[in-house]
């Protein structure tokens, strides 16, 4: 049996979910630092929708290795191919590491960690100024590295599927 | 029609790929424009909690690395909250509930400076940190105002430009200090308490009143607006000015030592329910006086510590951080402060941590530590 062109069904759901999340998340991040009016309800949602990142990560990393992707296309170049696998590799990484970042700098700040209604999490670092200053640096740049690399991978994507019409782009839209 | 993932046969006509890349670059960079314009970057007049805490600092005139950029001298205190259980039939947070839960806080006196001088701090601060038994914390810092001077963010920021040393005389320009007036008459009350609110000896016999309005929602799912007030349990002894200009520049806080070696110090926690014509998100109007008011426990207070060291140090007095049954309001100035006491939470933590503030943390040697 040939390996299938496509990413299974709950890769290419949570594919796209946190897709739209990630994004939600990066532009509420620096929307909610910047404004003196929209914070409140903006770290409200900010919070527990990392959090949920952080959840779904795990099932999505857990079904990849379940379930393997589809190969690249033969005929891709390794350069290219090389940058896809690294690229993934990142992602990956960075959806992890956010969230827990964003968990560890409030638990070093020394603030409560609310979620929703009187449901919190607790502190997983101690409350310690200097932790506190480096996470509170790592979340920014970290988020600024995720959106580069987000930015970079929409443009191969879009790539695979306007220029080389490879299969690529299609093997995370479509079914089998 | 051909399987859209099988590759383009050999043959077919190659397409010009530069509308597509010309597409896809467009699209890369509309999004890191959105991006950029979300985060504030490409709108410099927009006024941010960053920029705010800018102005704060320049009218501050300096930078007291590890210190809080408003408020900066203090000391942390610690103590008990007695709850009468009064409040657990306006509010269901836990805080309410009769009983005892420890305390830690911070009191303080207006302005950016932590060695000035405490004849100097019109304005007095009381913070507290309050976790109860279901681990749900409440955040608050008060003031010894009862109204604040504008309602909005815009407003307090034309102040701190307005009020910030003319580099000529080194003092505000009173021009432009008579134009902010002019521009917002609803600081009138303020600078009224200000210029004839009698000034008392102590620390402890202050009251500390939150100023903006929240809401407490009950176990029914009902609520209601309220504002809260410490009402010292100490006599009010009032100061005159002779009194404060011969006084001592860390008066307050001898004071508070010599009152807490013979005893704890006492407030009792106030809340004014507000009525359905009440102002709500307008702090520079005082609600009527008649409004219900319930004593709902009372703050004991039994120590301090140095801010330096102390446990206060490291705490952001975010008044949003609030249990379930306490909610912000609309009140504008609230968001406001939660995003930017934010910024100075974080600049000061850097420089701690990073260890570029040894007056803060008194490594410095001979600092005073900035006590009141
Ligand atoms: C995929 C996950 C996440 C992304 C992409 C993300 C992204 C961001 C971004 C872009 C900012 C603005 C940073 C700046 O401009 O300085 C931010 C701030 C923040 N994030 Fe996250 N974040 C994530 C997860 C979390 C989590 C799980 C938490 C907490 C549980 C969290 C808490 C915060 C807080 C409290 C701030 C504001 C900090 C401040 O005002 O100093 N984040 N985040
Ligand atoms: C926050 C945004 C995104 C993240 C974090 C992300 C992450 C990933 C990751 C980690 C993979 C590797 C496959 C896997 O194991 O899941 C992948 C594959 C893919 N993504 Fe995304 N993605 C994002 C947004 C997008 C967008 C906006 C597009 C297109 C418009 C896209 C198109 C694709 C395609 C076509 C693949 C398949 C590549 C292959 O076969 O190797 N992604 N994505
Ligand atoms: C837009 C209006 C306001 C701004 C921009 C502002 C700004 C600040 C800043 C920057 C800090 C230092 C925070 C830190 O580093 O932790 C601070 C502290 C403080 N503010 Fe405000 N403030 C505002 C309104 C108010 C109001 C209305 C009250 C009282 C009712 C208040 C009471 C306090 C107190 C008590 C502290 C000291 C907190 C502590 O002990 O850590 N502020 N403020």
């Amino acid at each position: 049996m040939s390996p299938s062109k496509h990413f299974n069904l709950p890769a290419r759901l949570l594919h796209w979910l946190m897709s739209a999340m990630i994004l939600t998340m990066l532009f509420v991040g620096v929307g909610m630092v910047a404004s003196v009016t929209q914070r409140p309800w903006l770290v409200d949602l900010h919070r527990p929708v990392g959090i949920a990142i952080l959840l779904l990560v795990i099932v999505r990393l857990i079904n990849r290795l379940l379930s393997p992707p589809p190969p690249l296309p033969a005929d891709l170049p390794t350069l290219q191919s090389i940058a896809a696998k690294l690229s993934h590799l990142l992602l990956y990484a960075l959806m992890f590491a956010m969230p827990l970042v964003g968990w560890s700098m409030l638990s070093a700040g020394g603030y409560p960690i609310p979620m929703f209604g009187a449901v919190h999490l607790p502190a997983i670092v101690p409350h310690d100024p200097a932790l506190y200053a480096v996470l509170r640096c790592a979340h920014t740049w970290l988020a600024f590295l995720l959106f580069a690399t987000v930015l970079l991978h929409l443009a191969a994507a879009l790539f695979h599927a306007w220029v080389r019409r490879d299969g690529v782009f299609q093997s995370m839209a479509g079914g089998d | 029609m051909p399987d859209p993932a099988t590759p383009p046969e050999a043959g077919k006509p190659r397409r010009n790929p530069l509308p597509a890349l010309a597409a896809i670059a467009a699209i890369i960079a509309a999004m890191a424009l959105a991006f950029a314009w979300v985060g504030g970057w490409l709108t410099p007049s927009k006024l941010t909690p960053a920029r705010f805490v800018d102005v704060i600092e320049k009218a501050n005139g300096e930078v007291s690395a590890g210190y809080r950029r408003a408020h900066a001298k203090g000391v942390c205190i610690a103590g008990t909250f007695e709850s009468n259980g009064a409040g657990a039939a306006l509010s269901k947070a836990r805080v309410f509930a009769a009983g005892k839960l420890p305390v830690l806080g911070r009191m303080s006196i207006g302005g950016g400076s932590p060695h000035a001088a405490d004849s100097g701090g019109r304005v007095r601060s009381l913070s507290l940190q309050l976790i109860a038994d279901d681990g749900q914390e409440w955040r608050t810092a008060m003031n010894s105002f009862p109204v604040f001077m504008v309602a909005t963010a815009q407003g307090f920021y034309d102040l701190n430009v307005a009020s910030t040393a003319d580099p000529a005389t080194g003092k505000p320009d009173p021009a432009k200090m008579a134009a902010f007036g002019k521009a917002h008459p609803e600081a009138a009350p303020f600078f009224e308490w200000a210029k004839t609110a009698p000034w008392s000896t102590s620390l402890a016999s202050t009251t500390y009143n939150g100023v903006n309005a929240f809401r407490f929602v009950d176990a029914a799912g009902g609520s209601r607006y309220v504002r809260w007030s410490m009402r010292p349990q100490t006599p009010f002894e009032a100061m005159d000015a002779e009194q404060l200009k011969a006084a001592d520049p860390n008066f307050l806080s001898a004071d508070l030592a010599t009152r807490l070696a013979a005893g704890p110090l006492r407030w009792d926690l106030v809340v004014t329910v507000a009525a359905a014509s009440d102002p709500i998100a307008d702090p520079t109007k005082a609600w009527p006086e008649d409004r219900q008011q319930i004593v709902v426990g009372t703050l004991i207070v039994d120590r301090t510590e140095p801010q330096i060291n102390g446990a206060c140090r490291d705490i952001n007095f975010d008044p949003l951080v609030l249990p379930t049954g306490i909610e912000g309001s609309d009140d504008p100035i609230l968001a406001a402060r939660s995003a930017i006491y934010s910024v100075s939470f974080n600049r000061r933590e850097h420089e701690i941590g990073t260890g570029k503030a040894p007056d803060a943390t008194g490594q410095a040697g001979s600092s005073t530590g900035g006590k009141p």
